[in-house]
């Protein structure tokens, strides 16, 4: 058989196939093409809104009639610092921070163990463990955690099988930390949230730390580094864009949350559930929104700190 | 010729009956190994053929599951690699990508607890010599592969090892850089006096520049030796066909050539074609041969024959002759003394 015998006949020409020669030619033209259905979406419909609605801080409330003033004014944005408000932005700040390092401290060992050792069937089982939590209710995880903390839950139980019941107590008669029982305490709070954002720590950090080759833990070794100042000077640094990234999930999902504190922990108000009644039974909008913009801020904030401390060196 | 090994100087690194096996499969199989201080030492063989984890447990990254290793007279098993008088060069340089140039060379010292000034100063005199002075704020990323190659070195030079261990170093170099590398690592050895242990599979490589070359075949050492011997006198089919692709002439074709009927190896450039009125030399036997084909490669060309009895055989002749086309019948003759007697297969 000759060569020739394999000739193919030419492909047919089309509308598509000239469509395809246009897109090809013109690189452009497919960037748009992919681009604007998201851009449409994200950038009128999402952002849009949430700058409108964000707009709205620079206005005021009409203390008497308690109609919108539509007058650019900072007192909104002042009154964030009234002292009661201020309570509410820093009591969330400091969950959503305990929350993340809880997090973190969690997560890095499960996520290493995952990078490092778990053979293929250990890491499928490994995301089917991280992912399996996300695909029931949150309301069910989060009246689950309420039962495990209240005062005749699974906890106190536990804790007073093993003699511990005294140190339970001593916990809950703590300041800020304790409470009546673990249910309507900030203990429950930051134990529940940890519980429901943690995938979000796991895979961020598991995918940092995948990316680490090997050669460069030997080669920390065969420069004379131990363990634990390998893990600091090589492991830690290279997986910080992965925790950054997981921290950014964790505390801006602890943040805008206002179900999990209604549910559990103290009658003192969190964010979310300072803009739920502002902008719903209150009716001020404008609070509401500069309240909503504490996060934004927040996260912004967060962001740069971790820049100037080096946390994407490695990126 | 194996002076180093028996002699009553200490070994910079001793391998006694060393084994690693994983799973079923053996990666080392009881290797003895002796490498002289101030030697350059090439362990040389096929991908899955033991040498890297040979150097991988010279190094600490593995730990043997049978036999003894000792570096400088003193026991390493159970040692993990910070606690070893070693140092490597590894084959993708393993550069600390958040850290920059001058750093990475510096840590090896930092961990050792040596102050900045002084740290700072032992880099960029290692950096010069490897000629990269002036590179300490780059990041490896900013790098060219050839000075990513120079940083690794200079990191493992630098906090003064009894013993450096090159995994591939010059794997991804291209052929220019590699050889340019060659010649400087051999000079830096030299200056330095310090014993490399080289890992490699390209067999040019390992007879350049080590001043013994060991054969690894099957997680075994199968020849251990200095370029010449190891080239010359191969020891098995093996080592014949891996190292300079050698011909291997069967028991029955050496008797039918007039040589004891042994296994034997016949470098193709001890072939001589001979002109078609040409007379035998002396001690040769002449074959007649069919051209299979030829390949011109600049100073030679590598004649693929056929002989009336069936034997293949590969001839180097000086490209300067007129070349015999395929399918033409030539007359080589093999004189008998290039014909090396071989101990096994493997």
């Amino acid at each position: 058989m000759s060569l020739a015998t394999l000739d193919l006949p030419a492909p047919r020409e089309g509308v598509l196939r000239r469509l395809s020669d246009a897109l090809l030619r013109r690189g452009q033209l497919i960037v748009l093409l992919l681009l604007a259905p998201p851009l449409l979406w994200l950038g009128l419909v999402y952002l849009g809104s949430l700058f409108v609605f964000l707009g709205q801080s620079i206005f005021s409330i009409d203390e008497f009639s308690g109609t919108i003033v539509r007058e650019p004014t900072t007192a909104t944005l002042i009154e964030l610092f009234r002292p009661a408000n201020f309570d509410i932005v820093m009591r969330t700040v400091g969950v959503a921070a305990a929350v993340t390092l809880l997090c973190a401290l969690i997560a890095f060992p499960i996520a290493y163990y995952a990078a490092r050792y778990a053979g293929p069937r250990a890491k499928a089982a490994f995301y089917l463990a991280v992912m399996m939590p996300l695909w029931s209710s949150y309301l069910v995880k989060v009246y689950g955690w309420k039962l495990l903390l209240a005062k005749e839950g699974a906890i106190s139980w536990f804790a007073g099988r093993l003699g511990l019941d005294g140190a339970l107590d001593a916990w809950l008669a703590l300041p800020l930390v304790g409470g009546p029982s673990l249910s309507v305490s900030y203990t429950g709070m930051v134990l529940t949230f940890t519980y429901l954002w943690l995938p979000f720590m796991i895979l961020p950090v598991q995918a940092a730390l995948e990316r680490v080759p090997a050669s460069l833990i030997e080669a920390a070794g065969d420069l004379g580094a131990g363990p634990g100042t390998t893990f600091r000077s090589v492991i830690l640094p290279l997986a910080m864009p992965g925790v950054v990234a997981g921290a950014v999930f964790t505390f801006s999902l602890t943040l805008g949350d206002y179900i999990v504190p209604q549910i559990i922990g103290t009658s003192a108000l969190v964010l979310g559930q300072a803009v739920y009644t502002l902008q719903g039974t209150a009716g001020n909008i404008p609070l509401a929104a500069a309240f909503s913009l504490v996060p934004i801020l927040v996260m912004a904030l967060f962001l740069t700190l971790a820049k100037r401390t080096g946390a994407f060196d490695a990126m | 010729m194996h002076a180093p090994a028996t002699s009553s100087v200490i070994p910079a690194v001793r391998f006694a009956g060393v084994a690693r096996h994983f799973g079923s499969v053996k990666a080392v199989d009881g290797v003895d190994l002796a490498i002289a201080p101030g030697e350059f030492f090439a362990m040389l063989g096929p991908s899955g053929s033991g040498k890297t984890t040979c150097l991988r447990l010279i190094a600490g990254f593995e730990q043997p599951d049978a036999g003894h290793i000792e570096i400088f007279g003193e026991t390493v098993e159970g040692l993990p690699p910070y606690r070893r008088p070693v140092n490597t060069v590894f084959q993708d340089y393993a550069l600390f990508p958040h850290l920059s140039v001058g750093e990475n060379v510096a840590y090896g010292l930092k961990v050792r607890g040596v102050a900045r000034a002084e740290r700072e100063k032992l880099a960029r005199e290692a950096l010069a010599l490897v000629k990269l002075a002036g590179l300490e704020a780059r990041r490896p990323a900013q790098l060219s592969g050839g000075q990513r190659q120079r940083v690794a070195l200079a990191r493992a030079l630098v906090v003064r090892p009894k013993v450096l261990l090159l995994d591939e170093p010059l794997g991804a170099l291209d052929l220019k850089l590699r050889e340019e590398m060659q010649v400087e690592l051999k000079g830096l050895q030299r200056a330095l006096g310090l014993s490399f242990v080289f890992v490699t599979h390209d067999q040019g490589e390992a007879l350049s520049m080590a001043d013994r070359v060991a054969v690894f075949n099957e997680g075994r050492i199968v020849q251990v030796g200095p370029p010449e011997e190891v080239y010359e006198r191969p020891a098995t089919r093996f080592v014949a066909a891996f190292v300079g692709a050698a011909n291997v002439i069967e028991p029955d074709t050496a008797s039918s050539l007039g040589a004891p009927a042994r296994l034997c190896s016949l470098r193709p450039e001890k072939l001589v074609l001979l002109p078609a009125d040409g007379a035998a030399p002396a001690g040769a036997a002449v074959v007649e041969a069919h051209v299979v084909d030829v390949s011109y490669q600049g100073a030679v060309r590598r004649l693929a024959v056929r002989t009336a009895a069936g034997t293949a055989l590969t001839a180097a002749v000086p490209a300067a002759r007129l070349a015999p086309a395929p399918g033409e019948t030539v007359r080589l003759a093999i004189p008998l003394a290039a014909l090396v007697p071989m101990e096994g297969e493997r």
